[in-house]
């Protein structure tokens, strides 16, 4: 089985995001880097603060949508960006610390803002090997 | 397999008949060159969009159509209450009301030569952009409903913009129908900090020179000369949009369900008009609306006040403003009768005709100004709605160069540095935006935007008015 991993991909308008890993919830914290490689470079942005969240949702791609647009929610109102994240599974969800900072744009120097995480693409899936894939295109 | 079905019906029209599941023909605006580039995706989903409930006429993609969540991008559907037709959040869009409006500042070309500089520093200081950026003021609580209520009409209350201003957006500036009890908290507090802000992506503020004149009479109406200058201002309800449709898609898609409504693709997601669920978004996407509406009024206010600083015999006054992501009431004839359709317009932009009752006295001979506007390096236009649009697209024309290339593909092949030496070479000022961001808005990313424009007109869904050309950019 592959390394924990996230990718960017192409896609006519938007981009692309895809997280890899062991557990449902791995490939959903490598989404989560991805959503924040959309923006700006991930190592430059220190984990100093946390923040936590809950999602529930039964189907696991509408709960991907979830945690993806509450991370939106967080980085908008709190004027943030994440880049390191754990999440366990609970009853009918997840439960999520992230660690981020605030948005400093000299030396984020941010690229896009991300409007929302699509249903585009939308996949969260283990396949043959045993990886959970999750993945879907995002707006900017 | 979409592309081999459509029939050619006109210099600039083209059809495919329904079948399958399509209830009503898709009908592309484009010329031979546009739809020999036209992704094959956007026939998809305009034939998605036809198979849906209480579609009218026809399934429409305009000259900039492309892949979009959904519907296309530059696609337009209208739907009849009374025969199960529904809403859509995903036939809005994630950014509510996005759109452009134009403002003529009382200057020209050589008033401002030399001083370009000057001018671009002060409106990129002035003008709140890119992310984590905040408005100049907050508000939340009743304040915040006040403004989903009152649109441009709430901002010019306040202080910001002019009563002047309000005849010249759509729906004079207030939405009517805005139910921010159907808006989430969330959405709100996305909102508290974010009036007056431009955003980032393909959101812009440029300063603009009329380069070209098309029509003597129309742009004589519009107040605009050769060498004149313009503002333009593209952007939308932020962050309480983008969340109204992540809210509501995620509802949509229940109750699209329930209702046993076959969607093609999730972000398809609807609801019938008459239910509670089609009601609420209704309902919430007219308050995001009012939301933008506020928004570029309050850029505009802040735009006049930088233009003040430079050149304090300025006078920005307002040309049009135009909304291209929406779902409005209208009444449109059909076989002859009146009816009041729900018209989705997607990425696409409302042009009515001459005569039409919803424009002021002083535009009712002209029809509607459309603007269109372009990328970067290239150019924006004036267009004015004509009568035979009414009956081609329910009064809708393009909004943009759309996108030819993905953002991914755009920074592999250029890189943000080099654009901007480019742009300066051609005498364009870029401000704001992080290399990375300005390569993914590269205008060679973009479709052409003269080519669609042109399409536009050959169709007959606009006329052709004015060409604008950028000389300053504040990206966000």
């Amino acid at each position: 089985m592959p390394d924990a991993h996230w990718e960017l991909y192409s896609h006519p308008s938007d981009i692309g995001i895809r997280g890899l890993g062991p557990t449902r919830e791995a490939a959903f914290a490598q989404a989560a880097m991805a959503l924040t490689a959309v923006i700006t470079e991930l190592q430059k942005v220190e984990p100093s603060q946390t923040v936590d969240i809950e999602c529930r949702e039964e189907d696991d791609e509408l709960l991907f949508i979830n945690w993806l647009s509450a991370l939106l929610y967080e980085m908008d109102t709190r004027g943030m960006l994440f880049s390191r994240f754990e999440i366990e599974p609970i009853e009918g969800g997840i439960r999520a610390r992230a660690w981020g900072e605030p948005v400093d744009v000299a030396r984020h120097e941010p690229a896009v803002e991300v409007k929302a995480a699509t249903y585009a693409d939308l996949k969260v899936e283990r396949t043959s090997d045993g990886t959970w894939v999750a993945q879907c295109i995002v707006d900017v | 397999m979409f592309a081999d079905k459509l029939q050619r019906r006109g210099e600039a029209q083209w059809v495919i008949e329904p079948f399958g599941k399509m209830r009503v023909p898709v009908i592309v605006f484009a010329d031979e060159g546009l739809i020999r580039d036209m992704d094959e995706q956007v026939y998809q989903q305009a034939a998605n969009v036809a198979a849906l409930p209480g579609i009218v006429q026809a399934s429409y993609a305009m000259p900039d159509a492309h892949w979009g969540y959904g519907f296309p991008i530059g696609g337009v559907g209208a739907f009849d209450p009374d025969k199960g037709g529904i809403i859509s959040a995903g036939g809005v869009g994630f950014d509510i009301s996005c759109g452009v409006r134009a403002l003529r500042t009382g200057l020209t070309l050589d008033q401002i030569k030399g001083n370009e500089k000057e001018l671009a520093d002060v409106l990129a200081r002035c003008i709140p952009a890119g992310v984590g950026s905040e408005g100049k003021f907050k508000i939340s609580g009743l304040e915040m409903d006040d403004m989903l209520q009152g649109g441009a009409v709430w901002a010019v209350e306040q202080g910001y913009g002019n009563r002047s201003d309000l005849a010249r957006i759509e729906e004079n500036g207030r939405m009517p129908g805005a139910e921010p009890r159907y808006v989430s908290d969330h959405a709100k507090q996305r909102q508290e900090k974010e009036v007056g802000t431009l955003g980032s992506g393909n959101h812009y503020l440029e300063v603009q020179r009329v380069s070209a004149i098309y029509n003597n009479d129309l742009a004589k109406a519009f107040g605009v000369g050769l060498n004149d200058i313009t503002v333009m201002i593209h952007c939308g309800s932020r962050g309480l949009g983008h969340q109204i449709a992540t809210d509501y898609l995620a509802k949509m898609i229940k109750a699209a369900q329930e209702e046993g409504i076959e969607l093609a693709d999730r972000d398809l997601a609807c609801a019938p008009i008459k239910s509670d669920v089609g009601r609420q978004y209704y309902g919430a996407m007219c308050a995001g609306i009012n939301c933008a509406l506020a928004n570029r009024e309050v850029l505009t206010h802040l735009t006049r006040q930088a233009f003040a600083e430079r050149f304090p015999r300025a006078n920005l006054t307002l040309i049009y403003d135009v909304s291209h992501n929406t779902c409005k009431v209208e009444e449109h004839t059909i076989d002859g009768r009146k009816k009041k359709l729900y018209v989705h317009r997607k990425g696409a932009t409302r042009a009515f005709g001459p005569g039409h009752p919803s424009l002021p006295r002083d535009l009712q001979a002209t029809g509607q100004p459309v603007l269109i506007g372009g990328t970067m390096g290239t150019a924006s236009f004036i267009l004015a709605g004509t009568e035979q649009g009414m009956s081609l697209s329910f009064g809708s024309c393009c909004h943009g160069a759309g996108r030819a290339m993905s953002r991914s593909q755009a920074t592999k092949r250029w890189k943000g540095k080099d654009i901007i030496m480019y742009l300066a070479q051609k005498g364009i000022i870029i401000k704001g935006a992080s290399p990375r961001g300005i390569a993914e808005e590269a205008p060679g990313a973009y479709k052409d935007v003269t080519a669609v424009v042109d399409a536009t007109d050959a169709a007959g869904l606009a006329k052709k008015v004015a060409r604008l050309e950028p000389l300053i950019c504040v990206k966000g």
